[in-house]
């Protein structure tokens, strides 16, 4: 653990980057366990941070933001699993915000290791190095970690309930714990005496929990097969709860209208007409822009869109030529990192083929179903607030900030997200309502933006320029250069969400590109970061959401120049690297009936990335349909170590991949004088059930360790597009989107 | 003068401009908030209702406009007793955050209504105008076709 003290006194990773500075704690105090943040109420019994049962049933605290990815019912499965109750006995919520839900895997994945190289031993140096979370109060939904998080520590929560559950049932019957079993929330005496979890829960909160070890995998019961989803019910009648739907006693409804021109102040406003409008009960100020409170969001939004405002002007490039020029100005400088340089990437070696290639990617919105939304209720010393929110801690400590409140007299209820992708582990939603709802104590204000304010104001995937140099001989590639500039997400969302300085080699630049599993004699990856301020978070995927594309296509463009099967090119440079993704591959191409020829009006491409612990390969086909591009079929093979649900897994990477192909295919945020030019949907569409392909799914469990789901089906989406659009057309797409560039179905 | 509105089966009185869209006395005013606000501008479908069994987006029916009685999700079917198209969905796991689902399946069965047999071609030109950001469109159309085999017996 020497290693870890000198990281933690020197410089504290996180986001890949290390903050300036240094935090000096002792490994003892990340060791310490936070305290239990839930408070039995009458009649409740608090078993530990994730089971509290009470009269009407048990209820597992599942505290990652459900916003799709099927979360409460895998981590609630975690739980059900050990404590030996069905899942349909079970109902969960979100929890409060408190350390108690730190993310530990989330820090961990920081860490600037090739992950597909990573040894025992750095997967416990990265596993401890997650502990410091609980120092930064990191509870976020996000990296695709929740599960690698949750996979221990909720069986363990389970067992320490069950156990705890057992010793007052001995208690109550005389008789020894060990004479006891479990099934389906009762324990059993061995005369077959049954008592319910909720009869014994208070007697078992008296003891300490005792700490067991976890089954194993073959004695699983719940886990290792497709549950029916805790939300699926509500879902599908319309009486499930996003923020948007909240309802509170008086609330009153409002619309947000904020400066276009990003980062713009406000000099003032007349809202005389506005004020005149049906509805309209007030407006207010709320520093950067406005809001409208009227008698229903409607009425609001046509108020606010009336109030005459003074923009101030935007502090960011005028134009789009200006922004890719700061961008392409980034490789005058230093590198940032330099985190793959194996062998000599300076030398064409003798006798090789050298090709050059340049990418250009676009800025991108998240574009979730349910626009950004909050809910406050100020009061004399407590703000309440109701948002679907990636990280509560952040969120109430934020609000806090606003209403000259500490933290704890914060309430939070993050309620299901309508969609998330990133876009909502920033709090930016709940800041404007708090602004509001000080200005109006006493009464709960939902505010609501419209998809145009949503759109207009998010914080965006950032564009990115690659500049690739590689080489080819004997049918190899034998030099790799990829030099990726983009701007820095981790040092501007991160220092946003968590207030601290970050600097250092930012990994987000160059994951999906440096640490991929390819064995390439001279093989370096440099990371640049531009000279820009635009407003970027993170996006499913994050840094592998452009490196994906950019690293595969040079990949598929090496192939080509090496006259090679572009499937079979990756596989020779794969199978002594990693095993495990050559599986993928070798499984796509087994699922697709791969034979690297196409008839006339076929097209295939094959991709793969390795992202957040998960390696994914994708083919995708497209057909020539009178002249109208198709994207017909695909086929996804991905290995998660261990499938926890497959269903949920399978939904996650068909997901991932529509994700991933709308973007390809339609995505594009454009900027004037500061403010981005697409509104709405019509603007900035995706694919839609039509223009859908037909997707077969794979998940194989061959790694040593789980991984996460949520993200790495998105970055082969789009290079395998891209490449099948190439096989069919002999274009090569070197930017995106690519409705412009090809004639696809839309 | 206040508007006469009949939401599944109950008939309300709304006393508000005669240009505030459906969705949004559904929402605020009725209190059903199954029905969802995704673009205001008909591109999405999230807000999709019937009336008079016809799929309508409810963004862009204003209130002196409606015409007939009115389906929201609450109406189509309950968690105690759901419609088959729900039945279906929850058979398929279809919904990922769900909040398109609302508008997904009250489109479906004004498909369902019109089309008991749909073949992916029609399924495909119904459901086009509905986004969902999820991507669940392949367990939509699963769901679809099997509700469609359940309708029919």
């Amino acid at each position: 653990m020497t290693s870890l003290k000198k990281i933690a006194r020197r410089s504290f990773l996180i986001g890949s980057a290390a903050i300036v500075g240094g935090v000096a704690f002792g490994v003892y105090k990340i060791r310490e366990t936070p305290p239990n943040p839930l408070k039995p109420g009458t009649g409740q019994a608090v078993l530990n941070p994730y089971v509290l049962i009470d009269g009407n049933g048990v209820s597992i605290i599942t505290p990652r933001a459900e916003m799709g990815q099927g979360v409460h019912t895998t981590l609630a499965a975690l739980v059900a699993e050990e404590l030996d109750i069905d899942m349909a006995d079970i109902t969960t919520r979100h929890g409060p915000p408190a350390q108690a839900y730190f993310n530990q895997a989330v820090l961990a994945s920081a860490l600037p290791f090739k992950e597909y190289a990573m040894s025992d031993f750095q997967h416990d140096l990265a596993g401890a190095i997650g502990q410091a979370g609980k120092l930064l109060s990191v509870q976020i939904t996000g990296g695709s970690t929740s599960v690698v998080d949750a996979y221990e520590k909720m069986r363990h929560a389970g067992a320490s309930a069950r156990e705890a559950l057992k010793l007052a049932a001995a208690a109550r019957l005389g008789i020894a714990p060990d004479r006891l079993r479990t099934e389906s929330g009762h324990v059993i005496a061995p005369d077959g005496t049954r008592i319910s979890y909720v009869d014994l829960a208070p007697e078992a909160a008296q003891f300490d929990p005792p700490q067991v070890a976890l089954r194993p995998r073959s004695a699983w019961k719940q886990l290792g097969r497709s549950v029916p989803r805790v939300d699926m019910v509500e879902k599908s009648t319309g009486t499930a709860t996003f923020g948007i739907d909240i309802r509170v006693p008086g609330m009153k409804f409002a619309a947000l209208r904020l400066n276009p021109y990003l980062g713009g102040a406000m000099r003032g406003f007349d809202a005389g007409a506005a004020k005149t409008m049906p509805g309209v009960e007030a407006v207010y100020d709320l520093g950067d822009g406005i809001a409208v409170v009227a008698r229903n969001t409607w009425l609001a939004m046509q108020a606010a869109d009336a109030v005459q405002v003074d923009w101030g002007p935007s502090p960011h490039p005028a134009s789009m030529a200006a922004i890719d020029a700061a961008l392409d100005r980034a490789f005058d400088a230093g590198a940032n990192s330099t985190m793959r340089d194996d062998g000599d990437a300076e030398t064409l070696p003798a006798g090789a083929t050298e090709i050059t290639a340049e990418y250009r990617l676009p800025y991108l919105a998240h574009a979730t179903m349910e626009p950004m939304n909050a809910t406050a209720l100020y009061e004399d010393n407590s703000l309440t607030v109701w948002a679907g929110n990636q990280s509560p801690i952040v969120l109430q400590k934020k609000c806090a900030k606003i209403a000259g409140l500490s933290p704890d007299a914060v309430t939070v209820h993050t309620t299901l997200l309508g969609g998330g992708f990133g876009r909502r582990g920033e709090v930016d939603y709940a800041q404007y309502t708090t602004r509001l709802a000080v200005q109006m104590k006493g009464t709960p204000v939902q505010l609501t933006w419209s998809r145009e304010q949503d759109m207009t104001h998010d914080f965006y995937r950032p564009g990115a320029v690659a500049r690739f140099r590689g080489a080819v001989k004997d049918g190899k590639a034998v030099l790799l250069d990829g030099q990726i500039a983009t701007q820095s997400t981790t040092v501007q969302a991160g220092g946003r969400m968590l207030g601290l300085p970050m600097g250092g080699p930012d990994k987000a630049l160059v994951e999906g590109a440096f640490d991929q599993p390819y064995r390439i004699p001279n093989y370096r990856i440099r990371g640049y970061v531009a000279d820009l301020d635009l407003p970027v978070g993170f996006w499913r995927s994050v840094g592998a959401s452009y490196n994906g594309f950019l690293h595969d296509s040079f990949i598929d463009e090496l192939a080509h120049a090496a006259g090679r099967d572009p499937l079979e090119f990756r596989l020779d440079m794969m199978r002594d690297e990693d095993p495990h993704s050559a599986a993928t591959l070798e499984a796509v191409r087994d699922m697709s009936g791969w034979t690297g020829k196409t008839p006339d009006g076929v097209g295939r491409g094959v991709a793969y990335t390795w992202s957040f612990g998960t390696p994914v390969a994708e083919v995708i086909e497209v057909l020539d349909e009178n002249g109208t591009i198709r994207i017909a079929n695909a086929w996804i093979a991905a290995d998660v170590g261990v499938a926890l649900d497959p269903a949920i897994i399978q939904a996650q990477m068909e997901s991932a991949l529509i994700y991933g192909l709308s973007a390809a295919v339609h995505g594009q945020i454009t900027f004037e004088n500061g403010a981005a030019e697409q509104q709405n949907f019509p603007d900035y569409d995706a694919l839609r059930l039509h223009n859908t392909p037909r997707i077969e799914t794979r998940i194989l469990q061959n790694k040593p360790h789980i991984s996460g789901i949520g993200e790495p089906g998105t970055p082969p989406s789009k290079p395998a597009l891209a490449n099948a659009l190439f096989d069919l057309t002999g274009k090569r797409a070197r930017t995106l989107p690519l409705a412009g560039q090809f004639p696809l179905l839309t | 003068m206040p508007a006469l509105l009949n939401v599944n089966g109950t008939t309300h009185s709304v006393d508000l401009p005669d240009d505030v869209p459906l969705l949004w006395v559904l929402r605020d005013e009725l209190g059903l908030t199954g029905t969802k606000y995704g673009c205001g501008v008909a591109a999405c479908g999230a807000c999709t209702v019937q009336i008079d069994g016809e799929a309508v987006r409810s963004c862009q029916v204003a209130l002196s406009d409606v015409w007939g009685g009115i389906t929201t999700i609450e109406g189509l079917g309950t968690p105690a007793q759901m419609h088959a198209l729900q039945t279906a969905w929850v058979k398929h796991q279809v919904a990922q955050c769900g909040y398109c689902q609302s508008g997904q399946i009250i489109q479906a069965a004004a498909l369902l209504a019109a089309n008991p047999a749909p073949s992916d071609t029609e399924i495909d030109e119904a459901m086009q105008g509905n986004l969902c950001r999820c991507g669940t469109y392949p367990r939509i159309r699963a769901a679809i076709h099997d509700a469609a085999k359940m309708i029919e017996g």
